[in-house]
């Protein structure tokens, strides 16, 4: 009997032995759980847009809300619109994008154009991933220190748009920097061999070719911005009517709507609250969606 | 500093300009005769090399650029030490050592950083230790696992959390996430209370804790840690990954045996860059933390306030020099915090070779 079971055993071990069931098992754990490691991030975005969309609604579709400020209604009554915190926070972040925009990218075409390699780009590049880490308040306190405390200027718009300066211009360079980066070194080359001055080439030629990437890094960096809250509440103070004068006086903003209305316990302050949040988040995503846009548009033509 | 080589060719404009070295070795560029060897423009080798103004003018723009991004940051840590010296040599308190954090009246400044490092530092690190193997798993997950096709609709999404403002988070995290896990921290403190992390804390608003905060900061640096591991992870060189699967890996296998090795410096890197982040978020950390007056115990269900979030809390208010000076002389010492821990995960980074 025991014969035959011999004869049918092979007499060299297989070349392929089968993955044993405990190799089996401990792939399948960690396979199991990096994909919930995915899903688990996904509760707090999915619960956070709820959230906000379920609270906020109200408010918004309201037809007060995109047309009317909050001027003289008490606190506790209902109606009224987010315009005036809507029109400041554009205004602050379309003067922050004013100001960061050309620096953020001379020093961008100074480090792939001019520097490269030398000392002062290494410190700069260096200085460009400090300045990724500030942290909003300490921007905000620096605005404060040079420009309140020591000018003695008054709180206002533009100390917040300065302060936004600075939290944008370390993305507006990254993200410059890369897409100059990947421009071939032919159209450099090409442009300089019919005598182009190198100051014209990189007008010319160097940033039409990277435009489209610039431009959604540049819109991207200002959605990003404009919903931070540390500078505004530290530089400028809440106005619940419209302002459009940057260089002083109060004026609202989407966060700092948000942080006034929240200590308003009435059922109108939760509405505004959720209201300006959903409203933030609008803007934010309307901006995502035109650097889309506008990478798609700007985009150079190829055939 | 190269040259700015511009070659203006032989039928150059004649304008006013510089002359810049004289050699004739290079090519130089004409109608009709192709270069042979394009002048590299870096490298300042070509021929007849004249720098005109507008040249000169860009140039000084950009390096004038350059250098101020270096002096700004000078410049931050200059100006709030200028704020900082008055009230410091006013204060009444050890500025090191105190717990009580006073600054409203000029006239008697009492302010100490302690509570404010121990519950920023608290609460970072829980964030830290909460979303380090979440961004890990999805860093993996998403370079690793999941299909081509999906994995970059994927990574948006997760890019998506950093794109929501974190004042919204912190209305989340109070609002709605602290009621919900309530429960849990009610089992947790009756539970393991004689631990001190998790003894009874020190505010009556339920929720309104290092414990909730933490868990909503994880959130928010997420996004941080998961997209600079998934560069660096996507790294890993194809051929080591098809080597470990022709000696018949498995997935794990593959991952313990490559990538991991491969990117374990980024990764470290991504998780120092978010615990940066994590010491300086401000708003959400002001709308979930409660104020207490009492000291921090070291508990997660303590109350408290971040240096970050106490400043953002009180600084409204100020209108005297010296009281904004004492919390600008906080907002220094969180600075310089950020400013090591970000050069740290650079200098790691850079170690590594991958750029984030």
């Amino acid at each position: 009997m025991s014969t035959t079971v011999d004869l049918e055993k092979s007499a060299t071990a297989p070349t392929f032995t089968g993955i044993s069931a405990g190799r089996k098992a401990r792939n399948g754990v960690a396979t199991v759980l990096m994909t919930l490691a995915f899903l688990i991030a996904l509760v707090p975005l999915v619960w956070v847009i709820w959230t906000v969309v379920s609270q906020g609604i109200a408010a918004v579709v309201s037809s007060t809300w995109w047309s009317q400020s909050l001027n003289g209604l008490l606190a506790r009554q209902e109606g009224g619109g987010a315009y005036h915190a809507i029109i400041g926070t554009l205004l602050q972040g379309l003067v922050c994008a004013v100001i960061a925009t050309p620096i953020g990218i001379m020093v961008a075409i100074y480090l792939v154009e001019y520097g490269a390699g030398t000392r002062l780009a290494r410190a700069t590049t260096f200085m460009v991933d400090i300045l990724t880490g500030v942290p909003s308040i300490v921007a905000a306190l620096f605005v404060y220190a040079v420009w309140i405390s020591i000018f003695g200027l008054p709180r206002s718009a533009l100390a917040v748009s300065l302060a936004l300066v600075l939290l944008m211009l370390p993305v507006v360079v990254r993200s410059t920097e890369e897409m100059l980066r990947i421009v071939p070194d032919d159209l450099r080359e090409a442009s300089y061999a019919l005598g182009v001055p190198k100051w014209k080439t990189i007008v010319k030629i160097v940033i039409p070719t990277a435009l489209s990437g610039m431009l959604t890094g540049i819109v991207l960096a200002l959605a990003r911005v404009m919903g931070e809250t540390a500078p505004v509440l530290i530089l400028v103070a809440y106005a619940p009517y419209i302002n459009f004068d940057i260089f002083g006086g109060n004026m609202a903003s989407l966060p700092l709507m948000m942080t006034v209305e929240r200590a308003n316990p009435t059922d109108a302050g939760a509405d505004r609250l959720w209201g300006a949040a959903i409203t933030l988040i609008l803007i934010i995503t309307i901006f995502q969606l035109l650097a889309a846009v506008l990478s798609k548009i700007t985009a150079p033509k190829t055939k | 500093m190269s040259d700015p080589t511009v070659t203006d060719g032989p039928t150059g404009t004649g304008e006013p300009g510089d002359r810049w070295g004289g050699s004739v070795s290079a090519a130089v560029p004409e109608a009709g005769i192709p270069p042979t060897e394009p002048p590299p423009p870096e490298e300042g080798t070509a021929g007849a090399t004249f720098v005109q103004r507008g040249d000169r003018i860009f140039r000084f723009l950009a390096t004038g650029s350059g250098a101020f991004v270096v002096a700004l940051i000078g410049a931050i840590g200059l100006f709030l030490l200028i704020q900082a010296v008055p009230p410091l040599l006013q204060n009444n308190a050890n500025f090191l050592t105190s717990r009580q954090f006073e600054a409203g009246d000029p006239n008697n400044l009492h302010f100490g950083i302690l509570d404010l490092l121990l519950v920023t530092v608290e609460v970072s690190i829980f964030a830290l230790v909460l979303a380090m193997p979440v961004g890990l798993g999805i860093a993996l997950f998403l370079t690793q696992y999941a299909p081509a096709k999906v994995a970059r609709p994927f990574g948006y999404l997760v890019d998506l959390l950093a794109a929501v403002p974190s004042i919204i988070f912190g209305l989340w995290g109070l609002f709605v996430l602290a009621p919900a896990i309530q429960p849990f921290a009610l089992w947790l403190q009756n539970t393991l209370g004689w631990f001190f992390l998790f003894s009874p804390g020190n505010v009556q608003i339920a929720g309104a804790t290092v414990f909730t905060a933490g868990i909503v900061l994880a959130v928010m640096i997420l996004p941080i840690i998961t997209a600079i591991s998934r560069e660096v992870f996507q790294r890993t060189p194809r051929t080591q990954i098809e080597a470990a699967l022709a000696l018949g890996a498995t997935k794990w296998e593959v991952v313990r045996m490559t990538v991991w090795p491969f990117g374990r410096a980024g990764y470290v890197s991504a998780s120092m860059l978010g615990l940066g982040r994590a010491l300086g978020e401000t708003i959400a950390l002001m709308i979930i933390l409660a104020a207490t007056p009492a000291i921090f115990t070291g508990s997660l269900f303590d109350g408290g306030a971040t240096f970050a979030s106490k400043i953002a809390l009180s600084f409204a208010e100020l209108n005297n020099n010296l009281s904004a000076g004492a919390f600008i002389a906080a907002g220094l010492v969180l600075f310089v915090l950020t400013f090591l821990v970000n050069a740290a995960a650079r200098w790691v980074i850079g170690r590594s070779g991958a750029k984030a």
